[in-house]
C-alpha cells in the first residue's frame, strides 16, 4: 500500500538542520515527507513532544542531532540518546511500534546522508502503513 | 457562616483508600463538620442510596468529591448524576485524576483481563469458562443485572467537567486537612486547577542534596528496591534507586522517602507537565551517566510503560488512542 507518510522531524540547529540545508544546496533528492522543526539542541526535545506528535497522528517522528563529541553544548546529544532509548522501549511497552520513532546523528556536512536517512525512513513507514492512531495526512480514520 | 456547605463523597472505581484518608482527619474532620453538611457519601459511609442522589435538585450540592476512576457503567452513571447535582466537583486522588493503578489494565484488552481474572489465574477453578455477564435470568423469572465492565478506564475529567484536582494515592491526611480549611475559607484557585502546594517531592524531601549544598552527580549503576538497603540519609536517585520525586507533587510531605521507599508518582505531575510518564523519562534519563546505564535501567525494570505510568496511564497522551486501536 502506497501512501505519503507524515514525519515530524526535530533537527538540532547546529548539525542536522544544517545538514538538511546542505542537502538542499547539493540538490539531493528525498521525499517531501518530513516536516522539520528547528530546535537549539536535540537535548531540547522532550519525550512529551514525541508523544504528542504521535498522539496527533504523525506516522513517524525523527530526532536529528550531532554526532557524539560534536554537540555544541557538549552533552546535549548524550542526554537525547539516553532519554530516547528509554522512550522507545516505553512506546513499545505501551503497544506502539517503536520503528516509527528514530534518532539519527547527522552532521552539518552530511547533506547526502540526510537525504538518504529520510528516504529510508519514508520507505520503512510506507511498509508499516499509516499510523494506527489517526492516520497522518488524512489517511485511515 | 450562614448555611453549612453541602458536601458529597462518591466512590467510583477506586478502593476507598481516599475516603480512609478523609476519615483519618479525625478531630479536624469533627471540627469541620460544624460547617460541612454531608448530604451524600456512598457507597461507603453514609446511609444514602444512589436514588436519593438522583432525586436531589440540580446544583444543590455545594462541593462534591469523587474518588476512583470510571471502570464500569455504574461509575459512569453515578459520576454523571453527581456532576449534574453539584456546583463544584473535585477529582480526589490518583485514580480520579490520572487513572491510578487499575488503569494499567488498559495495557491489555478486556478479553485478556477477563481470562486472567476468571479463567487462567492459578487459584481459579472455572472449567466451564463461565464469565460474569451484565444480565442474567435466574430460574427463568428473576432478571438480575450488574454494572457492565467498560472497554477502558477513564479519569473523571474525560467524562464530565471537573473543577479541581487533588493527587495522591491516597491524598495525605494532613494535606486533606489543609485543603478542607482552604475550601471553607473560600481560598480556592481558578477552576481547572490542581489543589497543591505546587512543590515537587524533592523540594520537600530531606534527602535533597541541594539542602547540604552537594552537587548532583550522574548515576552509573541502577538498583531496584530489592537490591540491598538504601542509605537513609542520601538521595535515592544518587544511590541509583529510581525515584520520581523531581516531577511529582509533594503534598504528601515525601512520605515514602521518609521510610526509604522511592517515589512512584502518585501525587500527580507538578505544574507545567502535560504527560507525566514522558517527562519522567526525560528527568530520570538525564540523571544517568551514559547509554549503558539507560540500557541497564531497561533490563532491570523491564516494563517501562508500567514503570512510568504506574498511576497516570489513563491521563497519558497515547493511551486512549492505542486502546481504541486494540479493540479493532
Amino acid at each position: 500500500m502506497s501512501y505519503d507518510p507524515n514525519i515530524v522531524g526535530f533537527a538540532c540547529q547546529w548539525c542536522t538542520y544544517a545538514g538538511a540545508d546542505l542537502a538542499g544546496n547539493l540538490r539531493a533528492t528525498y521525499p517531501p515527507s518530513i516536516k522539520l522543526i528547528k530546535v537549539p539542541c536535540s537535548g531540547r526535545v522532550e519525550p512529551e513532544y514525541v508523544m504528542e506528535a504521535f498522539a496527533k497522528g504523525a506516522d513517524g517522528v525523527m530526532i536529528g542531532g550531532c554526532h557524539f563529541g560534536d554537540c555544541h553544548y557538549k552533552t546535549g546529544n548524550h542526554k537525547t540518546s539516553q532519554r530516547m532509548t528509554i522512550l522507545s522501549k516505553m512506546l513499545e511497552d505501551m503497544g506502539f511500534d517503536s520503528k516509527r520513532f528514530r534518532v539519527e546523528w547527522i552532521s552539518g556536512a552530511e547533506g547526502y546522508r540526510f537525504a538518504e536517512v529520510i528516504e529510508e525512513f519514508t520507505k520503512e513507514l510506507q511498509e508499516l502503513g499509516p499510523s494506527p492512531l489517526k492516520g497522518g495526512n488524512g489517511h485511515g480514520r | 457562616m450562614a448555611d453549612k456547605v453541602k458536601t458529597a463523597f462518591l466512590l467510583a472505581g477506586g478502593c476507598a483508600g481516599c475516603e480512609m484518608s478523609v476519615v483519618d482527619l479525625s478531630e479536624v474532620l469533627v471540627d469541620a463538620l460544624e460547617s460541612l453538611e454531608i448530604v451524600f457519601w456512598a457507597p461507603t459511609v453514609a446511609d444514602v442510596k444512589y436514588k436519593d442522589l438522583e432525586e436531589m435538585p440540580d446544583k444543590s450540592i455545594d462541593l462534591a468529591f469523587v474518588d476512583g476512576m470510571i471502570r464500569n457503567s455504574e461509575n459512569l452513571h453515578t459520576v454523571q448524576v453527581l456532576r449534574q447535582k453539584s456546583k463544584i466537583l473535585v477529582a480526589f486522588g490518583a485514580c480520579a485524576t490520572l487513572g491510578g493503578i487499575a488503569a494499567l489494565g488498559d495495557l491489555y484488552t478486556k478479553e485478556e483481563l477477563f481470562d486472567q481474572a476468571y479463567k487462567t489465574s492459578f487459584s481459579t477453578d472455572n472449567p466451564d469458562g463461565i464469565y460474569p455477564t451484565p444480565d442474567y435470568m435466574l430460574d427463568g423469572k428473576y432478571h438480575l443485572t450488574i454494572p457492565a465492565f467498560l472497554d477502558n478506564c477513564s479519569t473523571i475529567d474525560q467524562v464530565v467537567d471537573v473543577e479541581y484536582y487533588v493527587g495522591g494515592c491516597p491524598p495525605h491526611p494532613s494535606f486533606v486537612g489543609k485543603l478542607v480549611g482552604a475550601i471553607l475559607a473560600g481560598d480556592l484557585p481558578p477552576a481547572g486547577s490542581w489543589l497543591t502546594c505546587g512543590k515537587a517531592v524533592c523540594d520537600i524531601c530531606k534527602r535533597n542534596p541541594a539542602i547540604t549544598g552537594q552537587e548532583r552527580l550522574p548515576v552509573g549503576e541502577i538498583k531496584r528496591t530489592i537490591d540491598g538497603q538504601p542509605d537513609f540519609e542520601k538521595c535515592l536517585l544518587q544511590q541509583g534507586y529510581m525515584c520520581f520525586g523531581p516531577v511529582t507533587q509533594g503534598d504528601c510531605g515525601a512520605s515514602c522517602l521518609n521510610v526509604n521507599i522511592p517515589c512512584r508518582g502518585c501525587g500527580g505531575p507538578i505544574p507545567g507537565i502535560k504527560d507525566f510518564g514522558a517527562r519522567c523519562v526525560s528527568t530520570l534519563a538525564s540523571s544517568m551517566a551514559d547509554d549503558a546505564t539507560a540500557v541497564q535501567f531497561i533490563e532491570k525494570y523491564n516494563d517501562m510503560a508500567k514503570m512510568f505510568y504506574r498511576y497516570s496511564h489513563t491521563a497519558s497522551n497515547l493511551n486512549h488512542t492505542i486502546a481504541e486501536r486494540k479493540e479493532k
